[in-house]
């Protein structure tokens, strides 16, 4: 069933120097399916899509993209990939139309001049076409990239944190487009820092140290860590906080707000520490569904831990 | 410690900063190191602006003990080697004319006879004078030669041909540049460094930039192949490198007066050539090179031996062996010339084939090491 899988890599390894910065990562991403991809900075996030598109080769492991194997064939597979960098890598000294044109003409596209005429129209900047992309603000010259990456109806688009440093109102207008653009069977990767992206997803995958932690819809993720969380709505929460660590049962405290999320794995344990709690005056605490904000604090915790006690 | 706002601390801090990152910064720390030694040596042992040792081809219809003096005193004065002997006249011009000698002697069929005769022969020395200072130094010993040859010969019954007059002379015969006017030789010699130094470091800031700015890895991660980026690049330098060499031209011919004798089409040629050479150098720097300041500097290192070395500012002839040798890998050697060969001795393409063929074989070569050295992935 390889057709129906637009990525398809086992075991890569990548290493710059002494550090791993890809461990023996394999993943799936189906056609026209919308993956997100999440993990703490420096994580071996961008390495990962570099190697997926043959940007990097791969000490070890491989694999095939939309069916062409990453490392012999990556010709093939640039033609048919949209790559957005996670720093914006179009010309700066190139207006918008001259950056598009560019693009067309590098992926030899017939018909060029109506191609762009009608990138720059579905971008909204056609009267802006002569724009130097230099002085596009960040919003602007993200979606130009979205826009130039996908110029040539590419059947797969990898996308490096696109939305970084993007206000709320463009960042869902890009959602709507990624849906879109899914549900016309396109498949996408993207790596994402935000909790309301990553709820977006129709797949996600945790990455940490170059290990992939879990990959799963956002329900798998979350029932596979087995976690219970409690929310406690009370003032002064940061030093309600410090005191509950180390309690029995809890295993992490974050504030959301003016809220304090209590989680861990024993569920019985953290019920009866809640219970004592409860009783202070002024508190109320009522138990929630973990979310995956949750969840990831978790595995972003367990991962260090894991990688100290690995080192030490 | 404060000395009026002053922190020492703060200062220490910085100066320990600027040391740890020019350690890292192998190419700077390099250039530091390398620049002066290489500077030193070049214009310490090299350059020589009193030549010795010129190449010096011999033309002789007589042979006696006499013409035999007078090729072993030029040779005793250490200015002229005499390297072949050559049949005639049209030898002796087509070796000045393709560079090999500096010189020729020409020494007349009858002219042991007239000396013997007391008729005071002359025979011609020509000189290849597109430099002046090449030649200079060597042609004002030559009346010297006379005298030398006239006492140790000249003895006996012959004694009285010594005395007075010279007994012969030596006529000194100044081809291409015979009023020795320096801007002949440097004008158009200036056109190859211009070029050097602006193609090179143009195309060498080419890659850099797009690796710099980030828009390498968008490139890259396009199907665009590594010739197609660089030979792309390539040819709006070319047309600059032409319109810079028309300017140079103009300004030679108009504002320095510099007399053109052979083709305007060669001169074109020879330019176009060597401006790939150079962009080729460029490119395969740009390649190579982290950085746009490590492109600059890299385009100083190549610059500076072909500017001291090429011929342009010293005479190649005055050089050592051993700084002949590096300047025969320098593009600006041939190129030099080239055009001093086509604008001052109206070179015809035979004359000027050894020159173009090293050219072309160092395109070639560099282009192939550039398009190796371009990084097609991120690795």
């Amino acid at each position: 069933m390889s057709d129906a899988l637009a990525i398809d890599v086992h075991g890569l390894n990548k290493r710059f120097g002494d550090k791993q910065v890809v461990d023996d990562l394999s993943l799936q991403v189906r056609r026209g399916e919308i993956f997100g991809f999440l993990g703490p900075n420096g994580s071996g996030k961008t390495t990962s899509i570099r190697l997926m598109c043959g940007l990097l080769t791969p000490d070890s492991g491989g694999g095939t993209c939309l069916g062409y194997d990453i490392v012999r064939e990556s010709a093939q597979i640039k033609r048919r990939v949209g790559y957005m960098t996670q720093r914006f890598s179009y010309w700066e000294d190139l207006t918008i139309r001259e950056n598009l044109d560019f693009v067309a003409r590098l992926y030899e596209m017939p018909d060029r001049r109506r191609v762009v005429d009608a990138a720059l129209e579905r971008l909204g900047l056609a009267t802006r076409a002569k724009q130097l992309t230099g002085s596009l603000s960040g919003g602007w010259k993200q979606r130009l990239a979205l826009t130039a990456c996908m110029l040539h109806q590419p059947q797969l688009l990898l996308l490096d944190e696109p939305t970084a440093g993007v206000d709320p109102n463009a960042r869902r207008d890009f959602w709507e487009e990624l849906h879109r653009l899914a549900a016309d069977g396109i498949s996408v990767l993207v790596s994402t820092h935000y909790m309301d992206e990553a709820e977006r997803c129709h797949k996600l995958a945790y990455i940490a140290y170059g290990k992939l932690l879990v990959q799963g819809t956002g329900e798998q993720v979350i029932a596979e860590q087995r976690l219970t969380t409690y929310a406690v709505h009370s003032e002064g929460l940061s030093e309600l906080s410090t005191a509950l660590r180390g309690q029995p049962g809890v295993e992490q405290t974050v504030v959301f707000g003016s809220v304090l999320h209590v989680t861990g794995t024993d569920a019985a344990l953290l019920a009866a520490t809640l219970e004592r709690l409860a009783s202070r005056p002024g508190l109320r605490v009522e138990r929630i569904d973990t979310g995956l904000e949750d969840v990831f604090i978790h595995l972003m915790k367990r991962s260090t831990d894991n990688y100290a006690g690995g080192r030490s | 410690m404060t000395l009026s706002g002053f922190s020492f601390a703060r200062w220490w801090g910085v100066v320990l900063k600027e040391f740890l990152q020019l350690r890292r910064d192998r190419v700077t720390f390099a250039m530091i190191v390398g620049i002066p030694i290489v500077q030193l040596a070049l214009f310490g042992f090299a350059i020589n602006s009193d030549p010795r040792h010129l190449p010096t081809a011999v033309i002789s219809a007589d042979h006696s003990e006499f013409t035999r003096s007078l090729v072993a005193a030029m040779q005793n004065s250490s200015y002229f080697d005499i390297t072949e002997t050559l049949p005639d006249e049209q030898a002796g011009r087509d070796a000045l004319a393709r560079g090999r000698v500096q010189f020729v002697l020409n020494i007349p069929a009858d002219f042991t006879r007239r000396l013997l005769r007391g008729e005071r022969p002359a025979v011609l020395l020509e000189a290849d004078a597109t430099d002046p200072q090449a030649t200079g130094m060597a042609l004002s010993t030559v009346s010297q030669l006379v005298s030398s040859v006239a006492q140790k010969d000249l003895r006996g019954p012959l004694a009285p041909l010594a005395g007075g007059e010279p007994p012969f002379e030596i006529r000194v015969h100044r081809l291409y540049n015979p009023e020795g006017i320096t801007q002949y030789n440097i004008v158009p010699g200036l056109m190859g460094v211009i070029l050097t130094m602006t193609l090179v470091m143009m195309t060498g800031l080419a890659m850099t930039r797009e690796r710099e700015r980030g828009t390498m890895e968008n490139l890259l991660s396009t199907p665009v192949r590594p010739v197609e980026v660089m030979s792309g690049k390539i040819v709006p330098y070319i047309v600059i490198g032409l319109i810079q060499a028309s300017i140079i031209l103009l300004a030679a011919r108009w504002v320095f007066g510099v007399p053109f004798v052979g083709s305007v089409i060669a001169i074109y040629l020879a330019a176009l050539l060597f401006i790939a050479a150079n962009l080729t150098v460029g490119i395969a720097m740009s390649s190579l090179a982290k950085n746009q300041l490590q492109a600059m500097q890299m385009t100083m290192f190549y610059f500076l031996p072909n500017i001291l070395l090429s011929g342009f500012m010293f005479p190649f002839a005055g050089m050592p062996q051993w700084a002949q040798w590096i300047a025969s890998v320098l593009p600006l050697t041939y190129f030099n010339r080239l055009i001093r060969g086509i604008v001052l001795k109206g070179n015809g393409w035979l004359d000027l084939w050894p020159d173009i063929w090293p050219l072309a074989v160092f395109t070639l070569v560099v282009m192939t090491m550039a398009v190796r050295f371009y990084r097609r992935t991120l690795d």
